[in-house]
């Protein structure tokens, strides 16, 4: 049903992350959480787990830390 | 196939962890003014007045020129420096106990001088650095340290709306209560910052965005429930709008 | 150059610190100083500079606090309560090290005391005023032509030491009238103004920060000393003052500002009357003249401290004798300014006991 959005990845800066979910909460398309690992200041940054990425940005809009990048993955 | 970044850190925004608390929407509205500075192409010519407060380390961020000023005296620092140096952009970032408290002459006669400045103003109602007290800006029946069981009319009045206050002058050029809670006001935050740092360039006079923001800590809440108890709550309270447009 | 102009005091201040180079004026009215704004809000924009009212002292020091910044010459004026309401702001300029003057036309206290001239600011002035541990460099002129000169020197020294500098008046100079010259002060090499100063980032391709927090007690410590020898250097190049009858004098007045103008009739007096009265004054204030007093001649019996206030710079007189003769004082307040008489009648008595 989303075959004309545009496709996405969600790049996390692990080591700035704090694990406040902003971006967990943000997501429309429910593709990103909290993950198990632990980064060097001790927070569970967050992750993209699976596919689905509709490159519409609203993760890193919302997140505090600019620990997110976005791509846009386009058919060549 | 070929990937695209569309969102990257902005230039204007020093490569570094802030020291703000998880979940914090400072560090939002950090990025919006300094998106902003880099769409301007203002970087080298702009200067930020940093407060006292949880965002007095914004010159750790945004890679400006900087002051830090006494607390709540930013819109003066920010005045003798336009005045001398009109060539400069120049911006302070004050909290709400920095301008709506301490502070608030300083800004209220910036606004009225007309001062060709802009102030990004954050309203998370209640002091931060400081650990949780009761700011001019907390809600009634919020709890604060120095409230605990609720601000009350009777004892401290009520919460101060700023930006209608200031609207209420003949000189200000750009008045707009704006918030960073979700997405969708993020979106309508940078178009209010913008236009903020557009009216002092074009020369339009004194501009301020009011933008409501979270503190999950003191608030004693994950940041997400922040997020939803300043759209609940503050919101109401605070209309979100523009007060005063430029001519 | 060369001519002398009849002018009242606060104006002749406010001449002299345009003919200095400085084009920003930043203050709030308080009597009795209220000419110097008044006249700097008339010439400023004759020369291209900005006059601009703020809406209290607390703001003025702080509009100081940005212009300073910019590297440009900027100053303040006001009297006793307004420096109350200045002294935070004036840390955070010595804290940040700008340059900048501060004229006070000091007035009695305390609280809102009165509007008449007094010394009674000295230890404001000298140990601070504001919180932490700073200085200022602090001129006391005793005549209009020399508050001018000083004034003329002002913003350079200032400058070198990125440090405000306070010229320290009183009422009766504010308001008298004299006749005075405005020389330019003897030339100094001055660091380049855009060294630290915002608006130059391109030019020295590294931003600047105007601060004062150093939240590392290990770097706040290095700050505090960098200061400190900052202070030390001024101590050591800066420190004036004027000896006059001195070298046998068995008396020795101490006074600065209009009250050593005072003195120096009575000293005048006594040595028609065969008293071998002096007078040591210091200009600058901080850092205070030790030297003078340390140096006394073995002829000398005992050290008047003459001031208006209940006894302030004894304090500093105190640690110039170090005990070596007894030192007295004899001090009018209120606005009340000694007499020739009062002050001669306090070493004549001195002579008795």
């Amino acid at each position: 049903m989303y075959l004309w959005m545009a496709k996405g990845r969600v790049k996390v800066f692990e080591g700035r992350c704090k694990s406040c979910g902003l971006c967990v909460a943000a997501c429309p398309m429910k593709v990103l959480r909290i993950s198990e690992r632990i980064n060097d200041k001790g927070y569970r940054p967050a992750e993209q787990f699976k596919e689905g990425c509709i490159a519409c940005k609203m993760c890193a809009v919302t997140c505090p830390d600019v620990a997110i990048e976005v791509f846009r993955i386009d058919e060549v | 196939m070929k990937e695209v970044r569309i969102f990257e850190r902005p230039r204007s925004m020093a490569d570094v962890t802030t020291h703000y608390c998880p979940g914090c929407t400072h560090g939002i509205a950090h990025r919006l003014v300094a998106e902003v500075i880099d769409e301007l192409g203002i970087q080298e010519t702009t200067v930020g007045v940093a407060p006292v407060g949880c965002a007095v380390f914004i010159y750790n961020y945004i890679d400006t020129d900087m002051y830090e000023a006494a607390h709540g005296r930013g819109p003066a620092v920010a005045t003798a420096c336009k005045r001398i140096r009109p060539d400069l952009t120049v911006f302070t970032y004050q909290g709400d106990g920095d301008l709506a408290s301490i502070g608030l002459a300083e800004v209220a006669h910036a606004a009225n001088r007309g001062e060709n400045i802009t102030v990004i103003f954050i309203n998370n109602a209640i002091y931060g650095m400081t650990g949780g007290q009761m700011a001019p800006t907390t809600l009634l029946g919020q709890k604060a340290t120095t409230c605990p069981l609720g601000r009350e009319a009777k004892v401290n009045g009520y919460p101060m709306r700023v930006a209608e206050m200031l609207a209420t002058l003949a000189a200000p050029g750009y008045i707009a209560r704006v918030s960073v809670a979700k997405p969708k006001f993020i979106l309508e935050a940078k178009k209010a910052v913008r236009k903020a740092f557009e009216t002092q360039i074009a020369g339009k006079g004194f501009s301020l965005v009011e933008i409501l923001s979270t503190c999950p800590t003191n608030w004693g809440m994950l940041p997400v429930e922040a997020t939803d108890w300043l759209v609940e709550k503050m919101i109401p309270f605070y209309p979100l709008g523009e007060f005063k447009v430029p001519e | 150059m060369g001519e002398k102009v009849l002018m009242k005091g606060n104006e002749a201040l406010a001449e002299a610190a345009i003919q200095a180079g400085c084009r920003y004026f930043f203050g709030y009215p308080i009597t009795p100083q209220n000419e110097i704004p008044e006249y700097m809000s008339r010439r400023l924009p004759e020369v291209g500079g900005v006059y601009l009212q703020a809406e209290s002292e607390v703001a003025s020091i702080n509009m100081v606090f940005g212009g300073a910044g910019t590297g440009e010459r900027v100053m303040t004026s006001s009297s006793s309560p307004g420096i109350s309401l200045m002294s935070e702001g004036i840390s955070y300029i010595a804290g940040a090290e700008l340059p900048c003057v501060i004229m006070n036309i000091v007035r009695g206290g305390p609280g809102l005391g009165g509007i008449l001239p007094a010394q009674s600011d000295y230890f404001q002035a000298t140990r601070g005023g504001g919180h932490g541990d700073y200085r200022l460099l602090v001129l006391a002129p005793s005549t209009l032509q020399e508050a001018v000169d000083l004034t003329m020197e002002a913003f350079d020294l200032a400058e070198i030491y990125r440090n405000p500098v306070m010229i320290l008046g009183d009422g009766f100079m504010g308001q008298m009238m004299e006749a005075v010259e405005f020389k330019p002060a003897p030339e100094r090499k001055l660091p380049d103004k855009r060294d630290r100063a915002v608006g130059y980032r391109a030019r020295r391709g590294k931003r600047a920060l105007v601060k004062s927090l150093y939240l590392d007690p290990a770097a706040l410590e290095a700050h505090n000393m960098k200061l400190k020898a900052k202070y030390d250097l001024m101590a050591d190049r800066e420190t004036r003052h004027e000896s006059y009858l001195v070298d046998d004098a068995e008396y020795v007045v101490a006074a600065y500002g209009t009250t050593a103008r005072i003195a120096r009739s009575a000293v005048r007096l006594l040595r028609d009357e065969g008293i071998a009265a002096g007078m040591v004054r210091p200009i600058t204030v901080f850092p205070f003249p030790y030297a003078p007093f340390q140096n006394l001649g073995s002829q000398v019996k005992e050290v008047l401290a003459v001031e208006m206030s209940c006894g302030q710079m004894i304090d500093d007189v105190r640690i110039g004798v170090a005990g070596k003769v007894p030192v007295s004082f004899f001090g009018r307040v209120g606005g009340v300014a000694p007499t020739v008489d009062e002050i001669a009648e306090a070493v004549r008595r001195l002579r008795k006991s």
